[in-house]
């Protein structure tokens, strides 16, 4: 059975023999036993495109034939790209390539528009961290504008109490069982 | 009939162009109380009788293209161009906004309605509709110059016409299309009218906040008509496109659903502005943001400046719009400055925790989305010009970082409504705050239960937040009902049906909103059921069977056919369950004889579970065999059961409270009357919305 285990990015970190040399301690137990579900359930991925790891990367990657749809739901039998792209993508993911490998060779050979989603690179990351710093400047003016007008509003002098309004405004809570009104 | 629509159109133009100028210059005159030969007063009834008639001439001149389309007369290069003589009837129908010229004049056309209307109800306030006639006549005279010098739709082909027409793009022909581009326009052009009449009460410094009532309905249905359109067009996209979603984040998508969201962000800080004469500035903004927003989805569709599957629609008119949009925006920016001072707030916010405040992040979070989605969508084009390179902004950048807005939208929804106005005390909060937050965690720890693990992926975490919030939103609305109601049953008598529906009936604006609310809880559940589509895909032979889910599709036959209009090959699947069947399907290819286009026709068993959506994606060269795609997506029927308890929920709050129409007659009561109980029924009954 073909094993799909990544490798690690750092192999001088995790090199076989330094990682049994330690094992007696507790935690490399429990890296042994990560490791272990790692190899278990890439077992369970051995069918390249039927796996996880394939849906989510064809559905990053865009079929450029002009449909405008993931490589994942391009549905054009005959389409002259989709075929070669996917078999492109599970050769990827066979041979062990990581995520950002595979998008950089996609965008190498297929142009800057075949990924699905701008990678953070240069110019790129503004697209992602733009809407999330506007949204938080947002909640600060909000903030910033309650906390502006709230003094003020106490420092207005109190209406005159109407002994009759004071009664009706009892009853209507009595009533209602709340001041959500 | 050409010549006649060319000739209603140029006098629609000559008509809206007298309304806007005549218009203006009469109420320059009221405004400096100038006196001439000819009376302001009289001038303004004659540029309100001539947009009157710019309505019957574009009218005229859509009656005209439509008879063009069924009397087949190619001799009209729009005609030529989308139609054909094979097509059936309600599609030459449609062949009418099928195209640029043909959905400028929908356009046009729709714009007068709306400006017939509102002409005729001008006594509702004779100024200010003068005001926003003038409005609504400048924008009429820019889509009628479109019409007449950029792109006419009666323009005639070169020589002798075609025996027959290229016919109409094969997307197109689906019984949806024949509503959803209409739907989508009367709520983009919809939303000319409250922009018209709160520009107009800006420019006239207009006394109060009547303007907002007089409003109040026009928004609403144009809110309602877009709700429609949107979601037409998801449902369209999920039948026809065959690939299995309802919404890919295309730039003509997302162009529909900004003002929608500036719109309902309106309808929301509006309420601010009628109670507490907040916000003034604000929704003035809102509602200008919602009609740019409105012309750049237009531009968007039209201009080509982002790649779209709406491609179709083309052309080079973009630069009309760029401009037509600068200018809009620049009379915007100018009154707002110029009158600034008349939207002075009449109150302020006085705790974090209120109403008001609930609001205020509630149209922070409506602008947020907005925001990212146009961000998204231009961003292309921004990288374009910056970068030298488009890239593509697609579905997961939109999963990741417009997704968890739209959760936190829907957690707000359930929040704010709790929370009373002006302050909310720590004991109320507490009081209204349990129940949901019980039914949140409940739910969480049920979904835990029966195995959904939220840390598989990032959309089983959104769909894991969703259920969980949504079951507290639920319980809020419910708990509102329920409390209301039981006040009204102690008061009445009545049972607890008959009670509820009193309650309603006492504060629709209120209670319809509440139900609104429950329809886009429905349909947050409907988008969440998404993260666990699955989909297989086969080829099949005779009595072959394939299995998804709990279903066994066995293919009984596969065929070819033809009629005058297209060449269809498809396949029978028998569909078991349990070994029982439950229905046949028949997925489709169509091969259209007049545009040479193929087209996929998709075969949906839908449950509330669940859809069983199969298309034939195609036939094996090889083999001659048909390839089947099976999608089961879990709970897209809630989607769509959303919307229409979303549409049930808008038309009751447009009904008149029962209140509101007694309140005339208690008026009128004798004083003795007022020796009753003072309250009569529960002031939460009459309360805010």
């Amino acid at each position: 059975m073909r094993l799909n285990i990544k490798p690690p990015r750092h192999p001088e970190r995790s090199e076989g023999p330094a990682l049994f040399h330690h094992a007696r301690k507790p935690w490399h137990y429990i890296h042994v036993l990560l490791i272990a579900a790692i190899v278990v359930f890439g077992a369970h991925a051995s069918d390249t495109t039927n796996g996880p790891r394939y849906q989510k990367l064809s559905h990053a990657i865009m079929c450029p034939c002009g449909c405008n749809q993931l490589l994942g739901e391009c549905n054009h039998v005959g389409c002259p790209d989709s075929d070669k792209m996917r078999s492109h993508l599970a050769a990827s993911i066979d041979h062990g390539d990581d995520d950002t490998t595979i998008f950089r060779a996609f965008q190498d050979q297929y142009g800057p528009t075949a990924l699905a989603a701008p990678m953070f690179t240069r110019f790129n990351q503004f697209s992602w961290w733009v809407p999330p710093i506007v949204l938080l400047l947002g909640i600060g003016a909000v903030f910033f504008v309650v906390r502006r007008w709230r003094p003020r509003a106490v420092a207005m002098p109190a209406p005159a109490s109407d002994p009759h309004t004071l009664v009706l405004e009892q009853r209507i809570r009595r009533e209602t069982g709340g001041d959500s009104l | 009939m050409p010549v006649f629509g060319s000739f209603s159109l140029l006098l629609a133009l000559a008509l809206s162009a007298y309304t806007l100028l005549a218009g203006a210059f009469a109420l320059r005159q009221l405004a400096i109380r100038a006196r001439t030969r000819i009376s302001p007063e009289r001038l303004a009834e004659t540029a309100r009788r001539a947009g009157i008639a710019s309505f019957f001439a574009t009218t005229t001149a859509a009656f005209a293209l439509v008879w063009a389309a069924f009397t087949n007369d190619f001799s009209v290069s729009y005609i030529l161009h989308h139609s054909n003589r094979a097509l059936p009837g309600p599609y030459k129908f449609a062949a009418l906004w099928s195209g640029q010229e043909g959905s400028l004049l929908l356009w046009a056309w729709l714009l007068a309605t709306y400006g017939f209307v509102l002409r005729l109800r001008h006594k509702v306030d004779v100024r200010l509709t003068a005001y926003a006639s003038t409005i609504l006549a400048g924008v009429q005279v820019f889509f009628l110059l479109l019409l007449n010098f950029a792109a006419p739709p009666f323009a005639l082909v070169q020589g002798a016409p075609p025996a027959d027409g290229f016919g109409l793009n094969p997307l197109l022909q689906y019984p949806e299309m024949v509503i959803h581009p209409p739907m989508l326009y009367l709520g983009y052009v919809g939303f000319t009218v409250p922009f018209a009449f709160a520009l107009g009460a800006l420019m006239m410094r207009y006394p109060g906040e009547k303007w907002i009532h007089i409003t109040r309905r026009w928004t609403m249905v144009t809110w309602l008509f877009l709700t429609c359109g949107v979601f037409l067009g998801a449902h369209w996209a999920y039948s026809v496109l065959g690939w299995g979603g309802y919404w890919a984040w295309d730039p003509v998508e997302n162009a529909s659903l900004m003002p929608w969201l500036t719109g309902t962000a309106f309808l929301h800080s509006v309420m601010m502005q009628e109670k507490r004469g907040m916000m003034k500035n604000w929704n003035v903004w809102l509602i200008f943001s919602t009609f740019l927003l409105s012309i750049l989805g237009t531009l968007l569709t039209r201009s080509g400046l982002v790649s779209s599957v709406h491609a179709f629609a083309q052309s080079s008119i973009g630069s009309w719009f760029y401009a037509f949009l600068f200018l809009v925006l620049v009379v915007c920016v100018f009154t707002f400055i110029l009158q600034r001072d008349h939207l002075k707030s009449d109150h302020k916010i006085e705790s974090l925790v209120s109403r008001e405040s609930s609001f205020l992040f509630n149209n922070l979070i409506f602008l947020a989305a907005c925001f990212t989605i146009l961000w998204g969508t231009l961003f292309p084009v921004l990288s374009e010009y910056v970068q030298g390179n488009r890239v593509t902004v697609g579905a997961p950048w939109y999963n990741r970082i417009a997704v968890p807005i739209g959760l936190s939208l829907l957690a707000l929804m359930g929040l704010g409504p709790l929370l009373a106005w002006r302050s909310s005390s720590l004991r109320s909060i507490r009081r209204n705050f349990v129940l949901p937050s019980i039914a949140t965690v409940a739910t969480a720890i049920a979904l835990l239960a029966i195995g959904e693990r939220p840390w598989h992926d990032q959309g089983t975490i959104y769909s894991f937040v969703a259920f969980s919030v949504a079951a507290g939103v639920i319980t809020a609305i419910a708990s509102e009902f329920l409390h209301g109601a039981h006040v009204l049953k102690v008061q009445t008598g009545r049972n607890i049906f008959a009670a509820t529906l009193l309650l309603i009936q006492r504060n629709t604006r209120r209670y319809g909103g509440y139900i609104v609310h429950f329809g886009v809880v429905v349909i947050f559940i409907g988008l969440a059921g998404s993260a666990f589509n699955r989909s297989t895909e086969q080829e099949m032979d005779f009595r072959q069977s394939m299995r998804v889910g709990p279903y066994t599709l066995v293919c009984q036959d596969y065929t070819q056919d033809t009629n005058p209009n297209y060449d269809s090959e498809y396949a029978v699947l028998d569909v078991y369950r349990n070994g029982k069947k439950v229905t046949q399907l028949a997925p489709e290819k169509r091969f259209y004889v007049a545009s040479q286009q193929v087209s996929t026709m998709v075969a949906n068993h839908s449950t509330l579970a669940w859809d069983l959506y199969v298309i034939y994606a195609g036939q094996n060269p090889d083999s001659n065999r048909p390839i089947i795609k099976v999608f089961l997506n879990p709970l897209v029927a809630w989607i769509w059961i959303g919307v229409f308890i979303v549409i049930i929920g808008t038309l009751v709050a447009l009904v008149p409270s029962l209140t509101t129409v007694l309140s005339p007659a208690r008026a009128r009561e004798p004083a003795k009357k007022s020796a009753r109980p003072l309250v009569s029924e529960p002031a939460t009954l009459r309360g805010g919305d």
